[in-house]
């Protein structure tokens, strides 16, 4: 390998920089939505590309979701490779429609015709105390949905790297941002570039137990992996990354040498992806299992306001751990 | 008014001869249906050929169309053939959509024809898009979006309504008002009546035409799509009435048949007859040999259907995800 420069970036710029790249290297590839262009982003991702791109490549919408997520689809089917970005996953309530009856429908229906290289982009989770309407994770349910690529850029590398190969998919990919990592700042090689966008990825090994996270619920997992460390329990930490299709294979194979499964998930917990996560390790893994498979999910109530209650309804690192001890003791 | 151009023998002779295509093979399609052919919703445009046929003539061949689950005369009208349509709905691997779709989802990339919706209002941002698509690449075509009066009704509607004035994207939007959301009234779900009058609003040209007239449809579509390859999407209201229920399994009720009766007298098909027979430009000849080819295109495509193969049980689950250029 040769030896790139290591520069420091934000999650925020890593994402920047892969959609200017992107920009730079296909005519096809366009930005749209509420607030992309003259503010630069509702959370400063595009900041800066109106100016060097102009407005028909940085498009700002009208608050018209459904409009717009179904214009990509539209403009995908017609040969552009668009990048729509919708404010947070509240918000793509409202393109619904668009997204399940369309874009992740035609292919099939319309018996294999038509492709829909459609990448949409949208803010996800919960931890800044903006409440019901701005908290939510709902990678759960839109990872119901055949058709569909679903990923969780959890650190700068997958920020930098996976728009690349979303915009080569044929089919429709969405990225979910986790709203706390926009000010992650790390170092990343100058040159770094496209990851895959199939499998999931051992973010830690360990012998003794398996923690399971995406997205926001990344660090959790790994301060918990540290606080175990301490306490002589080694932990693995799998990141899942890819939502739909899921990577059965990276867990199971984590399984068989941990024996037990901690499932970290910032969804709710009654028919969550960690759910799924729990039912496909025990269809493939039951007798591998040393304990049941554990899950520390979100309360079961509307994102509240208040900062200690908000803490509360989130998955914490000391509940990962408190399950990993009591898991790994009672093995 | 209707046309401005005198009608021509040749040009009148094509749209009756495409009037006739449509009903007849939908008139078949609910023999094919009782005998259990078919399955599934179907709704049948019987009235409303005018409108598909008036409109689809001002089309250039690279243009695009989007409908609604209401299609099967918009897809024969733009040259999908009636073979693989009927096959669609006999769910046969020789479909349009390799079975996958049924009456409300014929495709073809062919010609172009983008579904076949049946999320009323779904079929219009994927307009704009399609729109969007040619004019970023700078191709002159025009988007053809077909939808129902129900539709207006629908958030996806004003969204795109806006959209489309705003980007000034070259699609023409068609309105078949017929009247009635499946079986709601009009005058019962709608506070403006007037529907030009709301995309006129966001400041598109829209009129009022009358849909069961079939040159007057002609006339205007080539009007607006005009405007719309000159940079300005437009908007019609195509007046129009279905003759049958809202689908097969609607037992409609919510209309009186003397309203029925009345639209009859306005049936698309018998009005452009006329209006050749008066100038003399047909005959009775020329009327039997078109329903003569209409009978034996529609025999082809249900022998089609007839002969057509299932798709093996294996491969439920291609084409979730794209598997590249289908032969």
């Amino acid at each position: 390998m040769s030896a790139s420069a290591m520069v420091t970036v934000s999650y925020r710029e890593a994402m920047r920089a892969a959609i200017r790249e992107a920009l730079l290297g296909d005519e096809r590839v366009f930005l749209m939505g509420e607030d992309v262009g003259a503010y630069g982003g509702c959370f400063g991702v595009s900041k800066g590309l109106l100016e060097e791109f102009g407005p028909e490549r940085i498009r700002d919408t009208p608050l018209s979701e459904s409009a717009f997520v179904g214009a990509g689809i539209g403009a995908a089917m017609g040969g552009m490779r668009p990048i729509v970005e919708v404010m947070t996953v509240n918000f793509c309530l409202l393109a619904l429609d668009q997204i399940m009856n369309n874009a992740a429908t035609i292919t099939h229906m319309s018996g294999g015709q038509f492709a829909i290289p459609l990448v949409i982009r949208m803010t996800t989770g919960a931890g800044r105390q903006v409440a019901a309407q701005h908290s939510h994770s709902l990678e759960g349910w839109l990872a119901h949905i055949p058709g569909l690529r679903l990923l969780a850029p959890a650190t700068l590398a997958d920020a930098r790297g996976m728009l690349a190969l979303s915009l080569e998919d044929p089919n429709p990919v969405l990225i979910f941002e986790h709203g706390s990592l926009y000010n992650m700042e790390g170092e990343l090689p100058a040159d770094a570039g496209a990851v895959d966008i199939e499998r999931a990825a051992v973010r830690r090994t360990g012998e003794h137990v398996t923690l399971i996270a995406y997205g926001g619920t990344l660090s959790t997992a790994m301060q918990a992996a540290d606080e175990l460390a301490g306490a002589g329990i080694e932990a693995e930490v799998i990141d899942l990354r890819v939502l739909r299709p899921l990577d059965d294979s990276t867990v199971i194979e984590s399984l068989a040498r941990t024996h037990r499964a901690v499932i970290i998930d910032e969804g709710w917990r009654s028919g969550s992806l960690a759910a799924e996560v729990s039912a496909r390790i025990m269809e493939q893994a039951f007798y591998e299992l040393d304990a049941p498979v554990a899950r520390v999910c979100s309360a079961e109530v509307p994102m509240p306001y208040a900062q200690h209650l908000e803490q509360a309804a989130l998955p914490q690192a000391s509940t990962v751990v408190a399950e990993a001890r009591r898991m790994v003791g009672g093995g | 008014m209707s046309a401005e151009q005198p009608l021509e023998r040749d040009h009148g002779l094509h749209l009756l001869s495409q009037m006739l295509r449509v009903r007849r093979f939908e008139e078949k399609c609910v023999e094919l249906y009782s005998a259990a052919k078919i399955r599934g919703f179907m709704h049948l445009y019987i009235g409303e050929e005018a409108v598909a046929v008036g409109a689809i003539e001002a089309l250039e061949p690279d243009d695009a169309v989007v409908a609604t689950y209401r299609e099967h005369g918009h897809a024969l009208v733009r040259g999908v053939s009636a073979g693989a349509i009927m096959a669609e709905m006999y769910g046969k691997l020789e479909g349009c959509s390799r079975g996958r779709g049924g009456s409300m989802h014929l495709f073809d990339a062919a010609t172009r024809f983008y579904g076949g919706n049946a999320i009323v209002g779904g079929g219009l941002p994927l307009a704009l898009g399609l729109a969007l698509a040619d004019k970023l690449q700078g191709r002159e075509r025009v988007t053809a979006c077909f939808f129902g009066d129900g539709a207006v009704a629908e958030g996806e509607f004003h969204e795109s309504m806006n959209l489309a004035a705003l980007w000034r994207l070259p699609v023409l939007f068609c309105c078949e008002n017929n009247l009635y959301a499946m079986g709601t009234a009009i005058e019962r779900y709608e506070s403006e009546t007037e529907l030009a009058l709301k995309a006129a609003s966001y400041e598109m040209p829209a009129w009022s035409v009358d849909g069961m007239d079939v040159i007057a449809v002609e006339d205007a579509a080539r009007r607006a799509t005009a405007e719309v390859r000159g940079g300005m999407p437009c908007f019609l209201e195509l007046r129009t009435y279905r003759f049958r229920a809202h689908s097969m399994y609607d037992p409609d009720l919510y209309r009186s048949k003397e309203e029925i009766e009345h639209y009859k007298q306005h049936d698309p098909i018998p009005g452009l007859t006329g209006r050749l027979e008066a100038a003399g430009l047909v005959t009775a000849e020329d009327i039997e040999e078109i329903e003569r080819s209409v009978a034996e295109e529609i025999e082809v495509a249900i022998a089609f259907a007839e002969a057509g193969t299932l798709e093996p049980v294996e491969d439920l689950e291609r084409f979730v995800y794209w598997e590249g250029t289908t032969a």
